[in-house]
């Protein structure tokens, strides 16, 4: 019993990292209508970026995590201007097709500078975890967990409670409308373009301690977040952070009990039965066309 | 004047004098391929380029015809290469055999993931087939007892027809030249149209009776079939096959030759694979630094399509076009003729009790009405009465609450548009919805196309039927214009006459006023009451009570999404709740 409680344990720390993710599509999603292939990137470039001032010059923590995370702000002001914004005024396709590009793009990028040793970062935290009755709660997972519940709550907070999140939202519904208010659409843009790469780049840097800070786990832990998009409904935030704890418990059971070469497997195969069975997700969103 | 027939039998003497300076082309290029003395490694690298193309042109149709996404063409091209090396290899199977059970495998899953998830739309078509590719990598590199894991299959063997690399080559020049005449003619036949009409407007393609799910598994099935093809030939090709060689950077590979090369043609596809197999070849010293080599692909993908969406085949044809003059025609084109099935009712629309409710909102409410054959009937309403909920309910675009709709007998109530369309109706769009990347015969093509259309479906008698109907709206001598390089009015024209194509039993117009002129107005006025004249069973949705006044026999009006009156235009005009929904209630004469 105690393995079931320790699996679900991990599968919640690390679904949590998928819900993060998947919030920062979800957000950019809304925003824009498009879905961001180069979501995964943001996390993989923080965890780099965190490499380099923690490990490589030897800085304190919390100074390299406020510089990766002011990095990432300003990686998520230049995807915008570089790979969205220009294309904004066309369909989906092309937008898909450069956000591929901008991920290829950054990914070997990574690869040409850092080579493909996996780096390794340690435990955000000093301590190494509380034995809790035969099941083991490591630190980074603690926190992990801890920083997500914080970060949905503020979400929430700042969505519901203040005039800047209301613009957002108001941005995200009906764009037209929003200009005609006097809302700066394009700043709203770049702001959640910001926000979604410095939340993405946050999971990056709580997960890269458990991974190995690789080139590869940027398209991992995007596709990872994508199901967990599908399974809580897609452009649905609650759906988004259900989907991906989900899918992070039935990960780590499927390990676990079935096999460990396709553990990556899993997600695609939930992925695909949701699309067939229940497309609209858990919390069912349907998007209908008007005439 | 000359008759359709002869100007037919010009275009088809002009398409044999091509195809045989095609055959004869691809005979000296055959030649080239079989009898040059080539080294190894040139003949390495032009049957990369030549199998590769047979894959990329799969990108072709489902890109760049249908507007479809498709991430996992390395998939589908290792799904085939394997077939053939472990086929040949493991099995003893013989080279051909091997060919038909890749490509039946492949469309197997082609058709398997287009079924599943078409239907959701681009961004999860795109999710999925990364999904796919990724799922097979790893079956590939895991499944060890069956795909010998990462150490791949070697000594494949070619066919005994063409044992030698260059006969091996010539035979896969010539699969590559007879995949790229069909790709080439493709958007020219009726269902390359469907795929162009599917691309250009979802919405309006599935009021125009084309089943839209169908053609899109359809077109992804072809490129995951041409993929597969590919794929085939290229293991016979290299006699050595792994996993690294599909994998997802691969299929960014295969995406970025199209794009390069132009999504539109497949003379694109062969360009774009041609120049990304040589370029990197020129570039070699670039792939001494990892990453480097795909850092850049992924900077040119962007580029391309910032830059250059139409590729580098579409700048040159683009080109190309501005020189040539476009065709004038003229031909004898008789009457429009608008056949009518026979009559199974008096009544050819029948609406009973019908609802539709947004959550609380009740937009139509339990309305009921009837529309006589032959008739023009008109459904008005302020704003925000229901109207154009009603008729999006009656095309099939939303799913009613409750309630029945019989067309022509038939209960359409569950059907979708398309289903629709092959029963009987005819829809405009208050919001211009016409194939914008073709031209106006087209488009009006696209509209006589439906099924059931009593009228003969051979290609000759659509165009004559088509121009009828171009001319019956007064546009016949511009034809051959796209469309975009009409003005709203005229658009809207086509939009009618690409419902008349069709020989609909009902057509509904949506609000056809909104937007024009007052000549454009009275034009319209007249062109209804010729339609009428023929026939022709009218349900129109406007505003413009001139317009409704002048040609409507029988008024339904809407308001708050209740039928509130039904009758001839006079009794109903003057109806109190009528005068009172328009213009208000007088407060004073109240309670």
């Amino acid at each position: 019993m105690d393995l079931v409680y320790q699996l679900l344990f991990t599968g919640i720390g690390i679904g949590s990292v998928y819900a993060l993710v998947a919030l920062g599509f979800v957000l950019i999603f809304r925003a824009t209508n498009v879905v961001n292939f180069a979501q995964g990137e943001f996390s993989m470039v923080a965890a780099f970026l965190m490499v380099i001032f923690a490990v490589d010059l030897e800085w304190p923590y919390w100074l390299s995590l406020i510089l990766s995370l002011g990095g990432m702000a300003l990686y998520g002001a230049l995807f915008n201007l570089g790979v969205y914004y220009p294309l904004r005024h066309r369909t989906y396709l092309p937008v898909i097709i450069s956000t591929i590009g901008a991920s290829i793009l950054v990914t070997n990028s990574t690869l040409a500078l850092y080579g493909p040793q996996p780096q390794v970062l340690s435990n955000l935290l000093d301590f190494q975890g509380i034995n809790l009755g035969g099941v083991f709660l490591d630190s980074q997972y603690l926190l992990i967990i801890c920083v997500t519940a914080v970060l949905v709550a503020f979400q929430y907070w700042f969505f519901e409670h203040t005039l800047l999140g209301k613009k957002l939202q108001a941005t995200s519904q009906d764009k037209e409308m929003a200009s005609l208010l006097g809302i700066p659409v394009a700043a709203m843009i770049m702001i959640t373009f910001i926000y979604s790469a410095m939340i993405g780049g946050l999971a990056g840097i709580l997960v890269a301690p458990i991974l190995f800070v690789s080139i590869h786990m940027g398209g991992t832990i995007a596709l990872k977040a994508f199901a967990a998009t599908i399974i809580g409904g897609f452009g649905d935030v609650a759906g988004a952070i259900i989907g991906g704890l989900a899918l992070g418990v039935i990960e780590t059971f499927g390990a676990a009990y079935v096999s460990v070469p396709y553990k990556d497997g899993f997600a695609f195969l939930v992925l695909v039965m949701f699309l067939v069975f229940r497309p609209q997700g858990i919390f069912g969103e349907r998007v209908a066309e008007k005439a | 004047m000359t008759s359709m027939v002869d100007i037919h039998r010009a275009h088809a003497q002009s398409h044999k004098r091509g195809l045989i300076a095609y055959i004869l082309f691809i005979g000296l290029l055959v030649f080239v391929a079989t009898t040059t003395k080539f080294d190894a490694y040139v003949t390495n690298i032009l049957m990369q380029a030549v199998t590769y193309s047979v894959a990329v042109m799969g990108l072709t149709v489902v890109l760049g015809m249908c507007g479809q996404i498709n991430l996992a063409q390395a998939a589908f091209f290792g799904l085939g290469a394997y077939a053939v090396g472990l086929g040949t290899v493991d099995y003893g199977l013989s080279f051909w055999a091997c060919v038909g059970i890749g490509l039946f495998i492949v469309l197997l899953f082609g058709a398997f993931l287009g079924t599943s998830t078409i239907r959701l739309g681009g961004h999860y078509l795109a999710m999925v087939t990364i999904s796919f590719q990724q799922i097979l990598t790893l079956v590939m590199i895991n499944w060890i007892p069956v795909t010998h894991g990462p150490d791949g299959v070697s000594k494949i063997l070619k066919p005994s027809l063409f044992s030698t690399p260059q006969s091996y080559l010539g035979f896969c020049v010539v699969v590559l030249a007879f995949v790229g005449y069909l790709v080439w003619h493709l958007p020219e036949t009726k269902f390359g149209r469907a795929m162009r009409a599917v691309r250009d407007n979802e919405l309006a393609a599935g009021v125009t009776g084309i089943d839209v799910q169908r053609t899109k598994v359809i077109a992804f099935a072809i490129c995951a079939f041409l993929g597969g093809l590919g794929g085939c030939l290229f293991a016979g090709g290299f006699s050595y096959v792994s996993p690294d060689q599909f994998s997802f950077a691969e299929s960014i590979v295969f995406l970025t030759m199209v794009l390069l090369g132009g999504v539109a043609s497949p003379i694109g596809a062969v360009i774009g694979t041609g120049l990304l197999i040589l370029i990197p070849e020129w570039l070699r010293f670039l792939k001494s630094i990892p990453g480097l080599y795909l850092a850049i692909y992924g900077l040119a993908v962007i580029l391309i399509v910032l830059f250059m969406p139409d590729g580098i085949w579409g700048y040159i044809s683009q080109k190309l076009k501005s020189l040539r003059q476009v065709m004038r025609f003229s031909a004898d084109v008789p009457e429009l003729e608008l056949v009518q099935t026979q009559a199974h009712a008096d009544d050819v629309l029948v609406v009973k009790t019908l609802s539709k409710h947004f959550g609380g909102l009740k937009a139509v409410d339990e309305v009921s009405f009837a529309v006589k054959r032959g008739s023009v009937h008109a459904l008005i309403g302020p704003n925000g009465s229901g109207k154009t909920t009603t008729l999006n309910v009656l095309s099939g675009l939303y799913t009613p609450t409750g309630g029945t709709v019989v067309l022509d007998g038939q209960d359409i109530t569950h059907a979708p548009p398309h289903i629709r369309t092959s029963v009987g109706l005819g829809r405009t769009f208050q919001n211009i919805r016409l194939f914008r990347s073709m031209t106006a015969l087209e488009n009006v093509i696209i509209g006589g196309e439906r099924e059931g259309n009593p009228v003969s479906s051979d290609a000759l008698a659509q165009e004559e039927r088509a121009r009828a109907a171009l001319n019956f709206v007064g546009l016949g001598d511009r034809a051959e214009e796209l469309v975009t390089a009409f003005s709203y009015g005229h658009q809207r024209l086509i939009e009618i006459a690409r419902a008349l194509a069709g020989n609909p039993t009902l057509l509904l117009l949506d609000e056809p006023a909104a937007g024009l002129n007052s000549t454009e107005k009275m034009e319209l006025r007249d062109l209804l009451k010729r339609i009428a004249a023929k026939g022709l069973t009218i349900l129109i949705i406007d505003h413009d009570m001139t317009l409704v006044g002048a040609v409507a026999e029988h008024i339904t009006v809407l308001n708050f999404g209740r039928c509130i009156a039904d009758g001839d235009p006079v009794s109903v005009l003057n109806h109190p709740d009528v005068v009172t929904a328009y213009l208000g209630s007088d407060a004073n004469a109240a309670h």
